[in-house]
């Protein structure tokens, strides 16, 4: 036992009070390399101990600020400076909805920092090896006992007169407790590591094999080669190696009605108005000026809709420009789109169009009334 | 713990506290008086601020005791009798409420029977928003807050003689019962005398956000006093700063719940932008008023934040004195900020006022006042509580 290198020496007690006042005589000794090992959390020996408080409220706090930080830039680098999105109508960089992101973000910064650091830096893990490990010492402060150890370490330490200094505390016992002996550890050896390594090639060198060759082999195709193009893919059987083919130039879809000024800009002649402003028409109107139009044209088509501001701001339709465009004009425009407007011929059909046309018509009547349109209002 | 030497004995409370209420109530009272003669409406809209007050600080109170209880609370038992003392102005509120009920008019808009014939909106709430159903409502409430603080206080007081365990545990069951009532009638209360200032406008959450203004009002009531009393000598000798740091951390905690579902109000209406909700916020940045709600985070959240953030901050008797006071403001300055911007004089913008200060003299003396009178007759400590050496044992 005397070449054994000393770890240092312990003391064990059997009541929490006890640990406590003997921590405070430690304490006010001067040692500087001690601790004290106790079943569960006990109130008030950090005090007894005088012990400093724990930095790692910094680490916590350091990381929860990064964390503010962290989510904002990457919030605004994403949302506001390279994809700029419109969502609800909110500006690029909206605080409020940021807010609740960057909470979580900085609590989980500050949660996860603070379990890492106070593993890995602060309670130094892992420690395989220590000392105490496999002790009588640690049994029992790890059941029912609360224990002391002053470690070798410490300037102040002396075998015996720390030793005699533990027994004036009044403990159950005290222990030196030696650093265990280097183990050698039979995985370390040469041949045990050739071997795993032979293992681990012939495993990988197998499974490689069944997975890609043995795996493909096959012993019925199941009709998985078929002499036909998929959709969608290429084929060397055409001179240009597209496996779809396009219609016949000139095809047309079945209802098809070609509109002889698409791409003018300022047509010399217009098509006229084959629809007459029935009731059915002018609610047909509505409904689709009201679902395509009004979203930049405003409802009453005033130019004033909530997206003024945001792009090119939209005209106005009671401009006298506007009530002296021919119908067939507006419907042109509609079709063919016009500055910012794009077309609309996909969306809205022939009929439709010529709908909204009676229904601008209808919007622009109301707004320019004259004297004698009263009149007739009150009549009917 | 030696219990030889530290062993409580009841100190009475010096006569100046009974004197600093007297003249804080006369002033109040005086000038209260005054201002409903310069300015009705102003001096009426500020009795409802003073009046929600009392409730936060009382009914508060009582959702504290009823916590300890449910929860198992061992550190606050030392301190019960304090947060008991506050709970005692519910019964009050019953008197004090009166004047609000001659004023309804003045307060509430949909009280006038021809504002309701002329608003569909106001129609359909009038089966709950009525005059009848509101004074039912005002009275039940306070009658159900007043019962539950006489049998809290009663067994608490019985067992300060008899030391029967069976007390604590009747307590207990009657804080489970008395917690979802609390809810509810803390939401009730809320949505009657705070949200329907402006009828029209409606929050779900506006009842646990009144709540939690509450808590941290209650809470600041408390700590000050208990600062003071254990300053002073006045609680158990065996009571630690590890006590304070307790209610330091419990009113850090409520500052940041105060924080989040005050937030949590404003972001959804925010992001859903509906015309019936936004205009009550909208209101609230109208002119001057745009200070007060900015105010509001700082004073309510962000300074009591900081403040109280670091572990040492939650049981420095000093910060605790100053931030309790400043938070009891922060809860005043809260409800001045709910219920002003709905005076139809004040809504395009705060104007200066000295009514807006007479008021909350006239609270602090009348709390001071009930607190002393309770202080006169009880044991400051609950000496008879089973969990009473366990709480003063309370260590970090």
């Amino acid at each position: 036992m005397a070449d054994k290198k000393i770890f240092g020496v312990t003391a064990l007690f059997n009541n929490p009070d006890a640990i406590i006042s003997a921590a405070n005589k430690v304490a006010s000794s001067g040692y500087t390399k001690w601790d004290v090992n106790s079943p569960y959390p006990l109130h008030g020996i950090d005090k007894a101990m005088k012990m400093k408080p724990s930095k790692l409220g910094f680490v916590t706090m350091i990381f929860g600020l990064s964390g503010v930080v962290l989510a904002l830039l990457l919030m605004w680098w994403t949302m506001s400076v390279d994809y700029p999105m419109i969502i609800g109508g909110k500006p690029f960089f909206s605080l409020p909805a940021f807010v609740p992101v960057t909470f979580e973000v900085t609590v989980i910064m500050a949660t996860v920092s603070t379990v890492v650091a106070m593993f890995a830096f602060f309670f130094g893990l892992p420690r395989n090896a220590h000392a105490l490990h496999d002790t009588d010492y640690m049994k029992k402060v790890s059941r029912d006992h609360y224990g002391i150890v002053i470690e070798a370490d410490d300037p102040r330490f002396d075998e015996r007169s720390t030793i005699e200094f533990l027994r004036s505390l009044n403990p159950l016992s005290t222990e030196i407790i030696y650093y265990p002996e280097k183990e050698r550890y039979p995985i370390f050896e040469p041949r045990f590591i050739t071997f795993l390594f032979g293992v681990a090639v012939v495993v990988s060198l197998g499974t490689y094999l069944m997975l890609n060759k043995l795996m493909y082999i096959q012993p019925f195709n199941w009709m998985d080669d078929q002499a036909k193009i998929s959709p969608q893919s290429s084929s060397t059987f055409f001179a240009d190696g597209r496996g779809m083919r396009l219609p016949v130039e000139g095809t047309v879809a079945r209802g098809f009605i070609p509109y002889p000024f698409m791409g003018e800009t300022n047509p010399k002649e217009v098509l006229s108005n084959p629809y007459f402003p029935t009731k059915a028409n002018l609610e047909l109107g509505q409904r689709k000026f009201l679902t395509y139009c009004s979203p930049c044209h405003g409802n009453y088509a005033e130019g004033n809709s909530r997206l003024a501001g945001q792009f090119p701001n939209p005209p106005t339709l009671h401009s006298d420009r506007a009530r002296n465009f021919e119908d067939g004009m507006i419907y042109h425009i509609i079709t063919n789109g016009q500055n910012a407007m794009p077309s609309y011929a996909s969306q809205v059909t022939r009929e439709e169009r010529w709908a909204i046309v009676n229904y601008i018509r209808v919007l622009q009547r109301a707004k320019n009334a004259t004297d004698s349109d009263l009149k007739f209002v009150k009549v009917e | 713990m030696n219990d030889g030497e530290l062993t409580y004995h009841k100190k009475d409370l010096p006569s100046s506290i009974s004197k600093i209420g007297m003249v804080l109530l006369a002033i109040g009272v005086i000038l209260g008086v005054v201002a409903f003669f310069v300015d009705h409406s102003r001096a009426v809209f500020n009795y409802l601020i003073a009046f929600a007050f009392m409730i936060s600080i009382g009914v508060g109170a009582l959702f504290l005791i009823a916590l300890e209880y449910v929860a198992g609370a061992d550190w606050s038992v030392p301190i019960r009798r304090v947060v008991e003392f506050f709970a005692a102005i519910i019964p009050f509120l019953a008197i004090l409420v009166i004047p609000l009920l001659f004023n309804m008019g003045e307060l509430f808009h949909w009280s006038h029977t021809e504002a309701i014939t002329q608003d569909k909106i106001l129609q359909g709430k009038a089966p709950y928003l009525n005059v009848p159903f509101f004074i039912i409502r005002v009275f039940v409430l306070i009658g159900i807050w007043s019962l539950f603080y006489f049998f809290f206080v009663r067994n608490s007081k019985m067992q300060d003689s008899t030391k029967d365990q069976k007390l604590t545990k009747i307590n207990i069951r009657l804080s489970a019962i008395f917690i979802p009532i609390f809810a509810l009638s803390i939401t009730i209360s809320a949505v009657d005398w705070l949200m329907s200032i402006q009828p029209h406008w409606f929050s779900t959450i506006f009842g646990v956000y009144f709540f939690a203004g509450t808590v941290v009002a209650a809470l600041a009531a408390v700590t000050l006093a208990t600062v003071l009393l254990k300053e002073n000598g006045y609680l158990h000798p065996a009571m630690t700063n590890d006590h304070l740091f307790s209610l330091g951390a419990l009113l850090f905690a409520f500052v940041n719940f105060w924080g989040y579902i005050a937030f949590s109000q404003f972001l959804l209406m925010w992001y859903a932008d509906l015309p019936e909700e936004t205009s009550w916020f909208l209101q609230k940045w109208e002119g001057s008023w745009a200070i007060f709600s900015i105010g509001l985070i700082v004073i309510h959240f962000l300074v009591p934040y900081v403040t109280l953030l670091s572990q040492p901050a939650k049981m420095d008797p000093k910060k605790l004195k100053f931030i309790s006071v400043w938070l009891l403001f922060a809860h005043l300055y809260d409800l001045f900020w709910l219920v002003m911007p709905g005076m139809k004089q004040l809504s395009g913008g705060y104007s200066f006022s000295w009514i807006d200060f007479v008021f909350p003299i006239a609270v602090v003396g009348i709390i001071i006042l009930v607190f002393n009178m309770k202080a006169k007759k009880e044991n400051l400590v609950p000496i008879g509580d089973p969990k009473l050496k366990r709480g003063l044992d309370f260590h970090l």
